[in-house]
């Protein structure tokens, strides 16, 4: 395998950025993650070694590292549901619950059907705004059970 | 309340102060302009930023002209030079930058330009947290914006001064926040603090001369610079000058992030602001400043918020997130949770934290589900005394330690009662759901 053309000239021009080349992995992982099916499989992590001439051990340290970068295979959308204490104080619980109940995905697991992904995160600055959800990359906050169910309703 | 003046938010409270021709008529710009058009040294924007006594506002609250002034001089030093910017709010609690970000980005921009005019950086990198997409994006947007219109880049202004921004994000690490941690992850490694020193002004990132500012610390800089830096002094407390942002989270009528000089009380930020303790009941304990502050209780609202006051409290001012927990709340639950999180984002580096961070969440875990040991509450304040002060690399360790020491402290008799009774009293029935078996 090899990285799309598209992306090594993305990256050709974000190493440009640093002194150092290697400064672009992180970025270089997340839009691989973002194009490249929602997760860091092991080949590209020998891809992206190969274009910052690193060790693969040196790519997986960082990709492992990082607890945005997934490393299994997740559904076609993600929930990652706060569930620090801003959050948990307002009911961060409940919101787990029931994104489990309406996707069908167990907690840090993908539904059967491979839609859904449903995972908890630490703090996600969204406090004053608990409790709340990223889905797909988007925050949705102040969330209540009506407003999660009309979230996640209209997700095709 | 009594009436102030505010600066940090108007802008962002105007639709479309994100682009820049709005910033402009807002006045923005004018703070760059003053200092690369009236010819000022850096040597004076350092001088004005330290009359006016500002202190950084991620968390440290070092005194900003200060740390500027650290850098070496150029004429004997001349290595390439870096401003990085801390934009990786993560401490529990604390969502203050964001709104800076989405709605103020040009502030930031700025703000960070002239922190790098001040500290002859060549080069500004931007670090915002990999889940702040949208901060991410408006503040991409309007480093373009800028670009376009002369104000980064080659000769910003005409003048000799030249200055790239770039982005960068993280990807989800709370260490990452932690000044030389940033560094290692923006060079594209573990976020692994380093020992100091030697400090970033010395060798940062890369090896080279670096001073890292909160986003909030540098949006200040344009106001000091056009206004000038007695007047920044002139608001607040002695010690704590300027205006500051306050997250307000938790148990309260009215959660926000708020602007407020210093000095005001605690109570009259969640009376006036928050609209009080949520649901009728009463405050039980709070966190000053993030969860890595040590808890003050409900008696403790008539404190003034600034750094001596708090710090005289036995807390501190920490990122100003104030988090309210009302009296229905199992302070087991609390530290529960507070206890995995620094469990979860130790770097695993230093063994008293690597491992005592792990102790604190398993024992505080079995605390709140009844499984509580006789000795676990002297445990709790052996680890914590084991772990900190200042026996890491970096604060994480007494980041897990403050707030468990205050727990122990004011709650001890609640933890007890908890381990005899092998239930937690206060423990409300959660709600059930399926959790897979073993997960990234």
């Amino acid at each position: 395998m090899a990285l799309p053309q598209d992306l090594v000239r993305e990256f050709d021009e974000l190493v440009k950025n640093y002194p150092e080349k290697r400064a672009a992995l992180i970025l270089a992982l997340h839009r691989c993650q973002e194009t490249m099916g929602g997760w860091i499989s092991p080949d590209i992590m020998e891809d992206l070694a190969a274009y910052f001439a690193l060790e693969p051990v040196e790519v997986y340290g960082v990709a492992s590292f990082y607890p945005m970068f997934r490393l299994r295979p997740v559904g076609k959308h993600v929930v990652s549901i706060c569930h620090n204490i801003s959050c948990d104080l307002r009911g961060a619980q409940d919101v787990i619950a029931q994104v489990c109940k309406l996707t069908g995905a167990p907690l840090h697991g993908t539904s059967q059907d491979g839609k859904w992904t449903v995972a908890t995160v630490e703090c996600a600055g969204a406090c004053a705004n608990a409790p709340m959800f990223d889905l797909d990359g988007v925050y949705h906050e102040d969330l209540d059970a009506e407003k999660i169910a009309k979230i996640l309703g209209a997700v095709k | 309340m009594k009436a102030f003046d505010t600066y940090l938010l108007d802008r962002a409270k105007q639709d479309g102060a994100h682009k820049l021709e709005s910033y402009r008529k807002l006045g923005g710009y004018k703070g760059l302009e003053k200092v690369l058009k009236t010819g000022l040294t850096p040597a004076a924007v350092i001088d004005e930023v330290k009359k006016s006594n500002l202190r950084g506002r991620g968390g440290a609250g070092f005194p900003t002209g200060l740390k500027w002034s650290f850098m070496p001089d150029p004429a004997k030093d001349p290595r390439p030079r870096y401003l990085a910017i801390n934009a990786d709010e993560s401490e529990p609690g604390t969502c203050k930058d964001r709104v800076l970000m989405e709605r103020d980005p040009h502030g930031l921009v700025e703000g960070s330009l002239i922190a790098a005019y001040a500290i002859r950086a060549q080069a500004v990198y931007i670090y915002v947290r990999g889940e702040y997409r949208l901060s991410h994006d408006r503040v991409r947007d309007a480093i373009l914006e800028a670009r376009a219109a002369k104000l980064v880049g080659k000769n910003i202004l005409g003048s000799d001064f030249s200055c790239e921004i770039y982005m960068h994000k993280g990807a989800g690490a709370y260490i990452c926040g932690e000044e030389t941690g940033l560094m290692e992850s923006l060079e594209g490694k573990r976020g692994h603090p380093r020992p100091k020193p030697p400090f970033p002004a010395m060798s940062g990132l890369w090896g080279q001369p670096t001073t890292v500012n909160n986003v909030e610390t540098v949006f200040n800089a344009p106001f000091i610079i056009e206004r000038g830096g007695a007047w920044l002094a002139g608001i607040g407390t002695k010690g704590s000058s300027g205006n500051f942002l306050c997250g307000i989270s938790g148990h309260v009528n009215k959660p926000g992030v708020y602007e407020l000089p210093f000095g005001v009380t605690a109570k009259e930020i969640i009376e006036d602001k928050a609209g009080g303790i949520w649901k009728g009941r009463k405050l039980k304990a709070w966190f000053p400043g993030g969860s890595s502050c040590a808890l003050l209780t409900g008696k403790d609202v008539d404190v003034v918020l600034d750094h001596d006051s708090l710090k005289a409290r036995g807390s501190s001012l920490g990122t100003a997130a104030m988090i309210m927990i009302d009296d229905s709340t199992s302070i087991a639950r609390v530290m529960e949770i507070i206890a995995r999180f620094y469990d979860h984002e130790s770097c695993g580096q230093c063994s008293q934290c690597r491992e005592g961070t792990q102790w604190l969440a398993q024992i505080f875990r079995r605390i709140a589900h009844g499984k509580g040991q006789p000795d676990d509450i002297d445990t709790l304040d052996a680890l914590a005394k084991g772990m900190a002060p200042g026996k890491t690399i970096c604060a994480l360790s007494d980041a897990a330690a403050i707030p468990t020491l205050s727990a122990v402290r004011l709650f001890k008799d609640e933890l007890m009662e908890c381990v005899r009774k092998q239930r937690d009293p206060l423990a409300v029935k959660q709600p059930e759901y399926a959790v897979a078996g073993g997960h990234h």
